[in-house]
């Protein structure tokens, strides 16, 4: 384990000011450009945000909890079922879905279905493709806020979580539909399309084959099927 | 090289001194040797002649990053190049962290040279977006090009590849390599002519779709007779394969479909025979759905296989064994981690030739390990392959004494990129950090390129990588770190450094800030999920005309945000072209006007 060197901080020749430490911590520069630089510009002089370098601190572990789905690294015990985190371990798309096939070809048991479902997703209007890993999302909720982010710049209506929840209510469906909101359909694994949010969140997982948001006026079409379910429903 | 570079600093110097001036025309047959995108380089910055003939003469034209520079300036100063490569989106992009519609479009570039260049003959592209459009117009503007290599890019169908087959006549190679492609249908392949024969390199191995159709694929094979590499697609089932071997027997490099069938004598026999006819092949893929039984219908060509890619075969590791040690020549293998460590073990001890090793997850989603596939595999692979270089490694445990000894046995590694997939994973001997052990990698294997941490790991590690990996060009970093000290160490230290990619580190304002006269010097710099702040940002493309700093955040506008906010991703690169103007709304590109600073 001799790996023949001796790294105390203290030998360092740079001290980098670390976030509340003294008034801002000194800081021996190498380059020449960090004299046309004001450190304490917006950085460490605004109020209690040196926050910002602070791995511990709330804002930065917040930003990561919700883009991420990070266990705390002080969790000893893995827990049974662990929340997956974007691009990690660093397995490509086409190798995840690949291995998913080929278990479930073969026919084993180990596995309880796929383990990742990448479905694209388009949006009446956006000039480009969005790709989603339905198997990041427990609920039709997480799925809506998330879309509702991606496509937050062409959202006129409202495409979040009040909106599919509307789905289970016949007459505000009926209201979404008529009016100039988006509206989340699918297409299913026998080709046809429907409205997200009228099957059981599993079920609707394993039957997606890509998603597509539309126009409230264009989706009518597909009401007749969603609100017989309402029906059934209720 | 060395040679040819001395003689030629020698010759710059007479030339600079006017006493032997050498006619332009003998000092592009002298660069003509020179084929090295670096050393081209270089050359061209000799002198202002020098700059002219080279850039007259320079055939194959390489941009590491579509954004560096425009389609024009490029076309401007190489009026006669004949390949070029381009890369596009940065590498995180393959792990899904940079959203869709972040950029690196093709067209432009396909516009740009569709009317200056029409004799191009090869075009390499590297995480691009290329639609059928672009692919059309390739179609329709390079009736000599020869090589189309497609390697991670997405946004095209199999039409698209149906307008090259039925325009490019002097197609050789076709190489899709990972690339994500609406497969419609099998029949683009129909696309090429009965009178189209040049075809020397096929890869169609991404393609998605089951369909495809297997007597223009036959027919294919069979007329073109220089046919070398084949690489098929999932949905070309084993009892074909003998029946395209049968058209091919010159074939260096084959990738099979599924390898599943039904257990027949028959369908076996064929495929044995098959294969036995085969006395060039060098290199295998595919094997995907492997039916163990019909493995050995390959050991004919085992002896003579360098390349091995059982990436994609679920079986277990007694078969890989088997097979492996019928394959003694072997140089480069990708498999699962089904192997385990007693596979490496018999890998070490079968295939001294060893030059490049990777070991995939089978289950990288669980929890606990379903095969036993440890350090040891890696320590073993390590001391008993005298050439090994470059390894990709996937696990779930490791310790510092592990790699300290992996480092001693392989100081002739140039890429090492180990996975530890659970982040932040301690030496799971000592649960101490895994500062020392990847110190040792970097102290020992002195001509190091590319790395990959990973693992419970501190400051230190980078004050040594910082130290002593000075001809690292490539490093990625995921879970480490505890400050800035830590990004501080390794821009500051790291001279070669080219391309840095950090995901979810506490790094922040202060050491990019410190460190930014280095990024001009560095093609680019990833950071996502760290702790930079808007404001930062915002200097630090105030500051720097020649680098482009975006700020790509799904959360909306970061001005809506307080500037001491920290960014959810961040993409900095050194640019001629300035800001780009194909952004989705969800990238900002900071703005060079120092004036804005008052704003």
């Amino acid at each position: 384990m001799e790996v023949g060197l001796k790294m105390g901080f203290e030998e360092t020749e740079l001290r980098l000011g670390l976030p509340g430490g003294g008034e801002g911590g000194e800081v021996v520069r190498k380059r020449g450009f960090s004299e046309t630089v004001d450190l304490k510009l917006n950085l460490s002089s605004s109020k209690q945000d040196t926050s910002g370098m602070d791995p511990n601190d709330e804002k930065v572990t917040g930003l990561n909890k919700e883009k991420n789905l990070l266990l705390s690294a002080t969790d000893p015990a893995k827990p049974p079922a662990k929340a997956q985190v974007v691009g990690w371990p660093p397995v490509r798309s086409f190798r995840k879905n690949i291995l998913a096939t080929a278990i479930r070809k073969s026919g084993s048991d180990e596995s309880s279905g796929e383990k990742v479902a990448f479905v694209k997703v388009s949006m009446d209007g956006a000039p480009y493709l969005r790709k989603v890993d339905l198997r990041m999302y427990t609920s039709y909720h997480q799925l809506s806020d998330a879309l509702a982010k991606m496509f937050s710049y062409f959202t006129i209506g409202n495409c979040g979580s009040q909106g599919l929840k509307d789905f289970m209510n016949e007459s505000k469906l009926m209201d979404l539909l008529n009016g100039s909101d988006y509206v989340p359909t699918y297409e299913d694994k026998d080709g046809d399309w429907m409205l997200v949010g009228d099957v059981p969140w599993e079920m609707f997982v394993e039957s997606c084959k890509r998603l597509r948001i539309m126009k409230g006026t264009e989706a009518i079409g597909l009401a007749p099927k969603a609100v017989e379910k309402c029906k059934k429903m209720s | 090289m060395c040679v040819v570079f001395s003689f030629l600093f020698g010759l710059s110097l007479m030339h600079k001194k006017m006493e032997f001036p050498f006619p332009d025309e003998v000092l592009e047959h002298i660069f003509s040797f020179i084929q090295s995108d670096k050393d081209r380089n270089s050359v061209s910055m000799v002198c202002k002649s020098w700059y002219e003939i080279e850039r007259w003469c320079r055939r194959k034209v390489f941009v590491g990053n579509c954004y560096a520079v425009s389609p024009r300036m490029v076309s401007r100063r190489f009026p006669e190049f004949r390949s070029i490569e381009l890369k596009g989106k940065p590498h995180f992009a393959d792990f899904n962290l940079v959203p869709d519609g972040w950029g690196g479009y093709v067209f432009p570039w396909i516009v740009e040279m569709a009317g200056a260049f029409p004799w191009l003959e090869e075009i390499k592209l590297k995480r691009m977006v290329v639609t059928d459009e672009s692919l059309e117009l390739i179609a329709k503007s390079f009736k000599k090009v020869k090589v189309l290599v497609l390697s991670s890019c997405e946004g095209f169908s199999t039409d698209g590849l149906g307008a090259i087959a039925a325009s490019c006549k002097n197609l050789e190679e076709l190489d899709l390599v990972d690339c994500e492609v609406d497969d419609l249908s099998g029949h683009w392949l129909s696309h090429f002519p009965e009178s189209y024969t040049s075809l020397v390199s096929l890869n169609i191995s991404c393609l998605v779709s089951d369909e495809v159709s297997f007597s223009a694929l036959e027919r294919l094979v069979g007329r073109c007779t220089n046919l070398r590499t084949l690489r098929l697609n999932r949905a070309v089932p084993l009892d074909k394969v003998a029946d395209i071997l049968r058209r091919a027997p010159q074939l260096v490099e084959f990738g099979t479909g599924t390898y599943a069938a039904e257990l027949r004598p028959d369908v076996y026999s064929d495929l044995a025979g098959a294969f036995s006819s085969c006395k060039e092949l060098k290199s295998l893929s595919g094997f995907w759905d492997v039916v163990p039984d019909y493995l050995p219908a390959i050991y004919p060509v085992c002896s003579k296989l360098t390349s091995l890619n059982l990436s994609y075969a679920t079986i277990q590791s007694p078969e890989l064994i088997k097979l492996v040690s019928h394959c003694p020549n072997l140089q480069r293998l990708l498999v699962l981690d089904y192997i385990e460590d007693s596979g490496l073990e018999a890998l070490a001890s079968s295939c001294k030739d060893l030059q490049e090793l990777r070991v995939f997850p089978s289950d990288p989603y669980g929890v606990e390990p379903n095969v036993s596939l440890t350090e040891r595999g890696l320590v073993a692979v390590s001391s008993g392959c005298p050439k090994l270089m470059s390894v990709l490694y996937f696990c779930r445990q490791m310790s510092n004494e592990a790699l300290v000894t992996i480092a001693k046995n392989r100081p002739n590694f140039t890429r090492f990129r180990l996975c530890i997939i659970e982040p932040r994973t301690a030496d799971y001997l000592t649960h101490e950090p895994l500062d020392v052990g990847f110190g040792a990698i970097v102290q020992y294997c002195k001509e190091l390129q590319r790395l990959s941490l990973s693992g419970l790991l501190t400051d230190r590690v980078f004050e040594y990588i910082g130290k002593y990996a000075k001809k690292l060009e490539m490093l990625s970093v995921a879970f480490a770190g505890d400050s800035d000290l830590g990004l501080h160490h390794v821009l500051s230290g790291c001279e070669s450094l080219r391309k840095l990619e950090i995901r979810d580190c506490p790094f922040g304002d202060k050491a990019l800030l410190a460190n930014a006269a280095r990024l001009e010097t560095m093609r680019s710099l990833w950071m996502s999920s760290c702790a930079v702040s808007f404001g930062a940002c915002k200097l630090l493309g105030q500051k720097m005309p020649r680098l482009n700093v975006e700020v790509i955040d799904e959360r909306g506008p970061p001005d809506s945000r307080p500037e001491s906010c920290p960014v959810d991703k961040l993409y900095i690169y050194r640019t001629i072209a300035g800001p780009r103007f194909d952004m989705p709304p969800f990238v900002w590109t900071m703005e060079d006007d120092p004036s804005l600073l008052l704003s």
